[in-house]
């Protein structure tokens, strides 16, 4: 319902920032973001605004997560 | 190495073993429904029903917002493109849905000045480029987008533009999400909870409806992995017999939500009865303009008066939009009704369930 | 049909332009040469077989990153005319421009059309000039018409894909359409993004000079990869499986299609082909496309099966093996894609 991806921030303004996609760079509003993100941060961009900083702690986790489940899975399927 | 939180998530062997997970957990019937339309894009795009087992059936909601956008609210956005002096601005999406008599493309063609926008922001520069017209944008979509529209709205009252105006056409997910687990044509025993809608509202907007309903939640995000895992954890739920909200999307929601884009869509809009397409009326399910905000209110502006209109003749989009259909079963569906000839909002949307059975099954 | 009008939608080389072209100009226009559909038209003159193709270009906006619209122009119909086995050697075209237009942008564009022409070796030979009304045309549209030669001995059409077929693209997919896309008004990307307009006559003379198992060839214009493996599917009657993981596909531009909700398979290509390929000669015809300029990163992206009996219908007749393991079907283009939110 809603086509959201994560850009990378490049360059935080007032209540804009420049973020990037694999080389595409876009100015997003921050009007709805809090706290704002900081460059190197990855925000999540829907419609121009960005909606949410991503979590990286929880990413890694996320991932850790998955590879977990692989390295059972792989258990499991012998 | 650095995460970009985009291939991370399409990794093969990574699904496979979450299938293979899946497998060995789901050993009855489960019937699950993904409530967005982009996961459904997304289910489709990557053929994953055809990775799962037979016993998991996935149904697809009602998540696509020009999908269950009302036909007297479309017919009231041609009526509007038709008006002398007005440019309409729209997302892509809404430019190709059939209303009674016509589409904003029709329109189009037929000479009205309909413009596709990216961000509701973009409606705001035109507004200022051409102030001898007046400029209004077509608000549709779910939580993810009205706050962006209303950033707008304080926008263009802080920037004095007098020349702009909105008609909000946007709708609340919870209060379906209500009216399904109502219906009990449709069984079901999960919920795969839209990522981008919870990363504003907080995966604790789910919380009522689990406890009322038993029925477990997890909120997905987007890529394949993403999805797989959220089916894996309600799968491990409905074995358990558990009935829960968890997150499988942890690095973009949370349960809170984002508070900022909530009190700048509160800011600026107030909860009011909408019409959904071939649903009907839910109550407190849209959002209209606050009083101190009604200047911006095309309808108000111009005088619509937006009506309920007739559903085409055979068309299920209403049925299939709750899940109490497939595509399939629609009389309609690949006879008259196709991606290069649509029928019904279902089939015209990128993201509707009709559209994404059409293109990859 | 009849009351309806003409929508954009009815030009983006998908489904729509086909129903268009078979329902309308093919039911007034029929005959033999043009019912095969095919990039170019092929007779017999005078015991020589020739390539006969035309195409009109009309771009917003008219000059972009890595190229413009007099290149497009070139490039195109040398293309289409190549897409046959021909060697292009003349070519026509046919100005409509825009009352007001700088002269010199006019200049600029006859220049890139010149060196075009020079790079594919073929002459423009003859033209044709029309100034209209402000707003009777955006800025300026191009009309080429091409004619080549077809060597002897070579059969390439549409229609010629057989089952065992390797299925080889001759580089990264979509960048001209999303380099457009994203250079549009209003859009307010900044990125290296850049067409691939290329002429490709020489990468296909060094083809034919390999292997005589050519069997089709199409460049993959509006439309997109997607839509000309539908078209070949159709023309051949076979079924085409692809390998999703082999699709050449930049980061660039599949962030431009991840932000704008486009599938850059119905992207436009205006330097790629995609060739039907005896499986023996597969391996030796991709190193000669990727020893050209234009095909450094060719890859095989897939094969022709045989067509199971009863798919009339047209649809899945093209189906993609997803990078996860799972399977997809890849129907024709409907209409133009449009930027999207949800």
């Amino acid at each position: 319902m809603c086509l959201a991806v994560p850009m990378k921030v490049l360059h935080v303004e007032e209540m804009t920032a420049d973020v990037d996609i694999g080389g595409i760079k876009k100015r997003v509003r921050l009007d709805i973001i809090e706290p704002k993100p900081v460059t190197g941060d990855y925000v999540i961009v829907h419609a121009g605004f960005a909606i949410h900083i991503i979590d990286e702690k929880e990413a890694k986790i996320t991932l850790g997560y998955l590879k977990e489940v692989l390295a059972c899975g792989t258990e499991t399927s012998q | 190495m650095e995460l970009k939180h985009l291939n991370e998530y399409r990794d093969r062997d990574i699904c496979r073993k979450i299938v293979e997970k899946i497998r060995v957990a789901a050993r009855k019937e489960i019937r699950l429904m993904e409530v967005c339309g982009t996961h459904t894009m997304s289910i489709s795009r990557n053929g994953i029903q055809g990775l799962l087992p037979k016993t998991i059936t996935l149904l697809s909601g009602p998540g696509c917002p020009v999908c269950v956008t009302a036909q007297g609210e479309i017919d009231g956005f041609i009526k509007l493109s038709k008006m002398e002096g007005v440019i309409t601005t729209t997302f892509g999406d809404l430019l190709r849905v059939p209303a009674s008599e016509s589409s904003l493309e029709r329109e189009r063609a037929e000479g009205a000045d309909v413009r596709i926008v990216y961000s509701a922001f973009d409606s705001l520069e035109i507004a200022e480029n051409n102030p001898g017209n007046e400029v209004v944008f077509l608000g549709i979509g779910f939580e993810t987008t009205a706050p962006t529209i209303a950033a707008a709205i304080i926008e263009a009252e802080k920037r004095g533009l007098k020349n702009f105006s909105v008609v909000s056409a946007n709708k609340l997910v919870p209060p379906v999400l209500d009216v399904l687990m109502k219906d009990k044509r449709l069984k079901l025993h999960g919920l795969i909870c839209p990522g981008h809608v919870s990363v504003i509202i907080g995966a604790q907007a789910y919380i009522p409806l689990a406890e009322k309903y038993h029925i477990p939640c997890v909120v997905a995000g987007f890529e394949p992995a993403d999805i797989l895992q959220a089916i894996h954890m309600l799968v491990n739920q409905i074995q358990k017999g558990e009935s829960s909200v968890e997150i499988a999307y942890r690095r973009g929601v949370t349960f809170e939500g984002n508070n900022r884009a909530k009190d700048v869509m509160d800011k600026v809009f107030e909860t009011c009865d909408a019409d959904w397409r071939g649903i009907g009326l839910i109550p407190q399910s849209g959002l209209r303009l606050r009083e101190q905000f009604l200047s911006f209110d095309a309808e108000k502006k111009f005088d619509l008066s937006i009506k309920e209109t007739k559903e085409p003749d055979g068309c299920a989009c209403g049925d299939i939009l709750i899940g109490v259909k497939s595509p399939t079963e629609c009389p309609l569906f690949g006879k008259t009704c196709t991606t290069t000839h649509p029928i019904g909002p279902c089939m015209v949307s990128t993201e509707g369930t009709c559209a994404a059975y059409y293109k990859y099954h | 049909m009849k009351k309806d009008k003409i929508l954009l939608d009815h030009g983006s080389g998908g489904g729509i332009s086909h129903k268009l072209i078979t329902e309308f100009f093919l039911a007034h226009f029929n005959n033999p040469i043009l019912a095969e559909l095919d990039d170019s038209a092929v007779f017999t003159v005078a015991e020589q077989t020739l390539a006969f193709s035309t195409d009109s270009y009309t771009v917003d906006p008219i000059f972009f990153p890595g190229g413009d619209i007099g290149e497009l122009a070139v490039n195109g119909t040398v293309n289409d005319l190549a897409m046959r086995g021909a060697k292009p050697l003349y070519l026509s075209t046919g100005f409509i421009i825009e009352e007001g237009f700088a002269l010199a942008d006019l200049e600029r564009i006859l220049k890139s059309m010149k060196r075009s022409a020079k790079e594919a070796h073929v002459l423009i030979v003859t033209g044709d000039t029309k100034v209209v009304p402000r707003g009777a045309v955006d800025k300026i549209f191009i009309n080429t018409s091409g004619i080549g030669i077809i060597p002897e001995g070579v059969n390439i059409s549409g229609k010629n894909a057989r089952p065992g077929d390797k299925i080889i693209l001759s580089g990264y997919i979509a960048d001209h359409g999303m380099t457009v896309l994203t250079h549009r008004a209003g859009m307010d990307f900044a990125s290296s993004l850049q067409s691939d307009t290329a002429p490709l006559n020489d990468m296909v003379a060094e083809m034919i000079a390999t292997s005589s198992q050519i069997h089709t060839l199409r460049d993959p214009t509006r439309g997109g990869v997607g839509t000309s493996l539908n078209e070949i599917a159709l023309q051949s009657g076979i079924k085409i499986k692809l390998h999703e993981d082999a699709i050449p596909l930049r980061d660039e531009v599949n962030g431009a299609c991840e932000l704008l909700g486009i599938d850059p398979l119905y992207a436009a290509n205006e330097g790629k082909l995609l060739a039907c390929v005896g499986p023996d000669d597969a391996e030796v015809v991709l190193r000669v496309i990727r020893a050209n300029r234009y095909g450094q990163d060719a890859s095989i992206i897939g094969e022709i099966l045989a067509e199971s009996t009863g798919s009339g219908s047209g649809r899945g007749r093209v189906f993609m093996k997803t990078a996860i393991g799972g399977t997809r079907i890849i129907d024709m283009l409907a209409g133009e894609q449009l930027p999207r939110i949800c």
